[in-house]
């Protein structure tokens, strides 16, 4: 049933398969109850729901930035939660990770945050004198143009604004040739025109390359409008799982819990 | 609700009664440390009244101060002891650096390693340079060499823990950002812990430097090179217009490394 095909091409080959997955950071206490998922290789998924609901949690333990308790995570013909050391760093340069906050290393060039991208693929002498392949240096500054940033090349990341921040944070990811993006609250420390532009420059750098993504995200009228599939999740469960179209204030009731700030929000 | 701000009336003090009697003791306390400490040190009054006379005598006895000892030979004793402070400070980092990596906790996750580390560097620092110096001389025999080895040992305790102190504060954000892209450590270390220890790392160096050179001015008198030996000469022979060059060469040199030292932190922060 689980895609096997272990070329890397195919939409199939690059879907995401979760069965069981728990997840505790102190025992007893799971936040993550037992979540089965199959994630379509292709086009953006939206993970909704309130915080402190184990989102972070759950987008976390696909690249293992979180240990999962127990459970698997299928993708590439590998079970994620099992690999170790190496294996385990080979399949975390094939999927990108954007974050809330961003995550550059401040002190370094716009350019040097791109190449980081490429430090599961270059040896340790080459990250040091920084003689990244002429290759890599050519896609970082094609993708600096793609999202705008072209002229910033040489800045220091802590002279960016926060949009400018997750442009060279998404430019990041995608230097990786990632098979799978992780979006992490990518647009929560930004503003509303901002993180449209953010969710815009995500789909669209994504969209060309066939790369699907997972974003978490709180805010439900940007899910609906960028994503082809939203997941509902609520204390560690997904109580939500179709397209945008089929999720209705009922659904959004299970997931939030309450209705007032529904009927405030539809009465302004 | 006028009614009920009048009846409100708390009491409020800054200190609890517990904390008022421990304020209490703690003052007592050290009013007996100090004259159990005047009564240990033994003042004979004799000498005490004596003191201005003899620190005029002293004044005069050094005036006119005898230049041709400082380019005879305090020169070459200066720059010996520039050379040591230099050179161990260098050497230091050769265990600092590497020691400094094992001892951080967020960069080696193994609580023996990190101990180990942290005890080096405790061993380390609690040997004062003149103590590492006699144990040098002792086993290198007299000169700058034995010098410049008390000058490392005694720095590698300073500048490792200030070291992975400052790579312990380093932002988790990025170094996440990096295991996330599959770098390995080393990469991780190179272009995301380094670059945000950097200027730490810098300033830690420089101001163990600048300490270094007034340490190693001393260090002389216990044979292990530099200006220390030409004071000590000076000293035993009781030549006091030679010691007052040396002293005013130290001072000199000490200010100027300073200067040196804070206009490039200024430049590296």
């Amino acid at each position: 049933m689980t895609a096997v095909t272990p070329t890397g091409s195919g939409h199939d080959a690059r879907s995401l398969v979760i069965r069981n997955l728990v997840k505790e950071y102190r025992r007893g206490t799971p936040v993550l109850r037992g979540i089965n998922l199959a994630i379509p290789g292709r086009g953006l998924t939206a993970i909704i729901g309130p915080s402190g609901t184990g989102k972070s949690t759950l987008i976390r333990c696909i690249n293992r930035l979180v240990e999962p308790t127990s459970g698997e995570i299928l993708f590439m013909g590998k079970d994620l939660a099992r690999l170790r050391g190496g294996d385990l760093r080979a399949a975390r340069r094939r999927i990108g990770m954007v974050f809330q906050e961003y995550n550059l290393v401040e002190r370094l060039t716009v350019m040097e945050n791109l190449l980081s991208g490429r430090l599961g693929y270059v040896p340790v002498w080459r990250a040091w004198l920084r003689k990244f392949p002429q290759k890599d240096i050519d896609r970082a500054f094609e993708l600096l143009d793609a999202v705008g940033l072209g002229s910033f090349a040489t800045q220091r990341a802590d002279a960016l604004s926060g949009g400018q921040r997750q442009r060279v944070g998404i430019a990041r990811a995608i230097m990786q040739e990632p098979d799978l993006i992780l979006a992490d609250e990518p647009t929560s420390s930004l503003d509303p025109k901002t993180s449209v532009e953010i969710m815009e420059i995500l789909t669209k750098l994504a969209g060309e390359r066939d790369i699907p993504v997972i974003v978490n995200i709180h805010d439900v009228e940007l899910a609906r409008r960028f994503a082809q599939r939203i997941i509902g999740m609520t204390e560690g469960q997904v109580v939500y799982d179709g397209p945008p179209d089929g999720l209705t204030d009922d659904h959004l009731r299970t997931i939030y819990g309450g209705e007032n700030w529904l009927n405030e929000r539809s009465g302004t | 609700m006028s009614a009920a701000t009048a009846s409100l009336h708390h009491e409020w003090h800054r200190f609890s009664l517990p904390q008022k009697l421990a304020r209490y003791a703690l003052y007592l306390l050290t009013v007996i440390a100090v004259v159990w400490s005047f009564r240990t040190i033994e003042i004979i009054p004799e000498f005490l009244y004596d003191s201005p006379a003899q620190i005029a005598d002293l004044f005069v006895r050094m005036w006119p101060m005898d230049w041709n000892y400082f380019f005879a030979e305090v020169w070459k004793a200066l720059v010996e002891t520039l050379h040591i402070a230099t050179l161990g400070t260098i050497l230091s980092l050769a265990f600092a650096i590497p020691l400094g990596f094992m001892a951080a906790r967020n960069l080696t996750p193994l609580p023996a390693l990190n101990l180990l580390g942290h005890f080096l560097f405790v061993t380390s620092r609690s040997v004062n340079s003149l103590v590492w110096a006699l144990l040098f001389v002792a086993i290198f025999g007299p000169g700058p060499l034995a010098g410049t080895l008390a000058i490392a040992f005694r720095s590698i305790g300073f500048v490792g823990k200030l070291f992975a102190e400052a790579i312990e504060e380093a932002h988790r954000g990025p170094i996440e950002a990096l295991t996330a892209a599959g770098a390995p450590v080393p990469s991780q270390i190179v272009m995301g812990y380094w670059p945000q220890v950097r200027p730490a790392f810098w300033s830690i160096v420089l101001f163990r430097w600048d300490i270094n050179i007034r340490e190693s001015a001393v260090l002389g008198l216990v044979g292990a090179g530099g200006i220390g030996v030409a004071l000590d000469s000076a000293l035993s022979l009781l030549y006091w217009d030679q010691v007052s060059v040396v002293l005013l060469t130290i001072f000199v040199v000490v200010i100027l490394a300073e200067l040196v030292v804070t206009t490039i932190r200024k430049r590296v922060l």
